[in-house]
């Protein structure tokens, strides 16, 4: 079989081919959110030469949707996604109302924008405390059986239980503000359904000094890591990219709104308040054939010189500054680590997403004391007055768009979703070779390396599938083939 | 009493219904002291282990789907299916008012921010089936939790009555519903 990957470029393609001989498949991966495949191609001399993650999902929402009212969007499309159906449910209804030119009325934004924080918060810990920590806490050589968040409860029960209610807190804003904590209704096109009680807003406000303790712990669990693995983490698929996230008017940190800056690898801001309306005209995509995810890039830069990273890493290197205090102390020293260019190193989306998890808890504090928050002027009406739509918010993982084009009835007749785990492909890719090159050496491979491996897709957190990976082991299947596709070896790990 | 085995599973779904099972917080520790949850989405099927109870997200969309669950039914006492998707295909089966070919040619050949086009199609990569179904289409189903997603307390009653060995009461006050 003909296997190569696509960020070498053509002229190497040839010689890439005659040196593979055999292959390795890490499937499935765990404790990431999703159904997803690794191959690892080692040359003749038994040293790894190429890696592919493969995604294994597609459900067809962009044709499937057509013929229906641009309405029905903000509630069908965030069953694309179980861990940010907020960040679907914001970029739907901002898609519609750019189709109806409403203004949604500044309580609906306050109660979007908090629900939206909630996810993030979620996720965030969903990430760090339940997938991420038992790497650092318990070890990566650690027992798989035991290596998840079970493990986590049995060696820093104090631990285990705080990242479970950080988590919890964030499913809590949800819950308190429409009822329900997965798939929650009420961001709807033109502003928010529920009005929030001041019983509820108490309940939340009460919350946040624990959420941030348990952030600060997460924080400290993490420097601990750092200071003893620096070499490690520092050189943890590390390579240049460009980066694209939201910023406010000013540069500042922006998860909600706002507009787009990309920066290169270098630091130097290539694409200024990029209007998300414009998308097209700065990202393409590529698709290939072994992956149902594509490759994008951003466009003045060509493909693949233009391959970019979103999510927390990206946020914060293309952020001047953050919003709120603690949040903004934590982030000199990430800044500090890049010495004025970005940071690269895909280790520190975790640092990253702990420092963003500070800033949406520290929001979410100033908005429960916003003086508006409990007006019932939370949704503006209006009918269909343009045929396109385009909406854009950061969804945990990434900047996240919906494009929809409907008829003069306001029945859909084309949508477009560019997703935030689909933008970070090509570099998970990349990382997954980086980190195979260093770690994996040969048909023996050692349980460690491989978790070494499925690390460097896990810094991205990608959101393809179910976190109850956290709370148990999987059997692992690796097949290392040679070219004709004929197993050399099985090696199984869990179960 | 040995403990008992849990696999929870995620075919063509969201992952909400496996956020929901999340959303039992500390009550998952609970769970963890009277069964062990096994992990599984499994490709070849061989590495499934015999459990008491598998939880079953997401309809049944493409070729390793089809094998997943039957290998799943003949290695699991209880088979639940998990969720609207599960239940009755749900959002997953809104494809089938399309075609697969028209699905992957709107994604993979004519999306707006596509430069260029080919349609996904490796060994690595499941093959989708033509028609998206619910789990009981395939295999026998032994209880339904309906909800998109289900809540975490009907998630963690259904459990903990299976795990110590009654049967659940899905019939009345337990916020069954769909959607």
């Amino acid at each position: 079989m003909t296997v190569f990957p696509i960020w070498i470029k053509e002229k190497k393609l040839n010689m890439v081919e005659q040196k593979i001989n055999q292959k390795i498949t890490i499937s499935p991966v765990t404790r990431i959110e999703g159904h997803a495949k690794i191959t690892l191609q080692l040359n003749d001399r038994g040293e790894v030469q190429a890696a592919r993650f493969h995604v294994n999902e597609f459900r067809g929402f962009e044709k499937f949707c057509e013929g229906r009212l641009y309405t029905e969007m903000p509630s069908i499309t965030p069953r694309i996604c179980g861990i940010c159906p907020v960040s679907h449910a914001i970029s739907s209804a901002k898609a519609c109302e750019m189709i109806m030119r409403v203004q949604v009325p500044y309580p609906g934004h306050l109660l979007r924008r908090l629900v939206h924080l909630g996810q993030i918060i979620s996720s965030h810990a969903l990430s760090f405390f339940h997938l991420s920590s038992p790497d650092m806490l318990l070890g990566w050589d650690y027992d798989p059986a035991k290596r998840n968040i079970i493990g986590i409860a049995e060696k820093f029960p104090d631990v285990a239980k705080r990242g479970i209610r950080l988590r919890k807190f964030g499913q809590e804003i949800s819950e308190r503000l429409t009822g329900k904590k997965v798939h929650a209704m009420g961001i709807v096109a033109g502003g928010f359904g529920y009005p929030l009680a001041e019983e509820q807003r108490q309940t939340l406000l009460n919350w946040i000094p624990e959420a941030l303790e348990t952030t600060k712990i997460g924080l400290d669990i993490y420097k601990k890591y750092y200071d003893q693995h620096a070499q490690e983490v520092d050189s943890f698929a590390n390579f240049e990219t460009l980066h694209l996230g939201l910023i406010g008017p000013n540069g500042e940190h922006e998860l909600y709104d706002g507009n787009l800056r990309m920066v290169d690898g270098s630091g130097t801001i290539v694409g200024e308040q990029l209007k998300s309306e414009n998308y097209l005209d700065f990202i393409a995509e590529r698709p290939v054939k072994w992956s149902y995810l594509k490759y994008p890039y951003y466009k003045p830069f060509g493909f693949p010189d233009g391959f970019y990273r979103v999510g927390p890493l990206a946020r914060l290197n293309v952020a001047s500054k953050m919003r709120t205090p603690s949040a903004q102390e934590e982030f000199k020293n990430f800044k500090a680590l890049g010495n004025g260019r970005p940071v690269h190193g895909s280790f520190y989306f975790h640092y990253a997403r702990l420092i963003e998890t500070l800033t949406c808890i520290e929001l979410a504090k100033e908005i429960l004391n916003d003086p508006q928050i409990l007006s019932y002027e939370i949704q503006a009406f209006a009918q269909r007055n343009q045929t396109e739509g385009i909406g854009c918010s950061e969804a945990p993982r990434g900047t996240l768009f919906h494009h929809y084009t409907t008829d003069e009835n306001g029945v859909l007749i084309k949508v477009n979703l560019l997703i935030a785990t689909g933008q970070n492909n090509p570099a998970m890719n990349r990382s997954v070779l980086e980190v195979a090159k260093q770690y994996v050496n040969g048909k023996d491979v050692r349980e460690g390396a491989l978790n070494r491996v499925e690390a460097a897709i896990r810094c991205y957190d990608p959101c393809l599938s179910c976190s109850t990976h956290a709370v148990g082991t999987m059997p692992l299947i690796i097949e290392i083939q040679d070219c004709r596709g004929e197993v050399l070896n099985v090696i199984k790990r869990g179960g | 009493m040995s403990k008992k085995k849990i696999a929870t599973v995620w075919l063509a779904g969201c992952s909400g219904c496996h956020m929901s099972l999340l959303d039992m917080d500390e009550r998952i520790l609970d769970v963890a002291k009277l069964a062990d949850i096994v992990k599984s989405p499994i490709v070849d099927g061989k590495n499934f282990p015999e459990v008491d109870v598998a939880l079953v997200e997401g309809a049944v969309a493409s070729d390793e789907h089809l094998r997943e669950i039957k290998h799943i039914r003949e290695h699991s006492k209880i088979l639940i299916s998990l969720g609207d998707c599960a239940v009755t295909g749900n959002v997953a089966s809104l494809r089938n008012l399309v075609t697969k070919e028209a699905a992957l040619a709107r994604a993979y050949l004519e999306a707006e921010s596509n430069e260029q086009g080919v349609i996904p199609d490796s060994p690595e990569i499941q093959k989708l089936i033509d028609r998206v179904m619910p789990l009981h289409e395939v295999v026998k189903v032994d209880y339904y939790i309906p909800g998109c997603p289900p809540s975490a307390d009907l998630i963690f009653y259904v459990l903990s009555e299976i795990l110590n060995d009654r049967v659940p009461n899905l019939d009345q006050g337990k916020k069954i519903k769909y959607g």
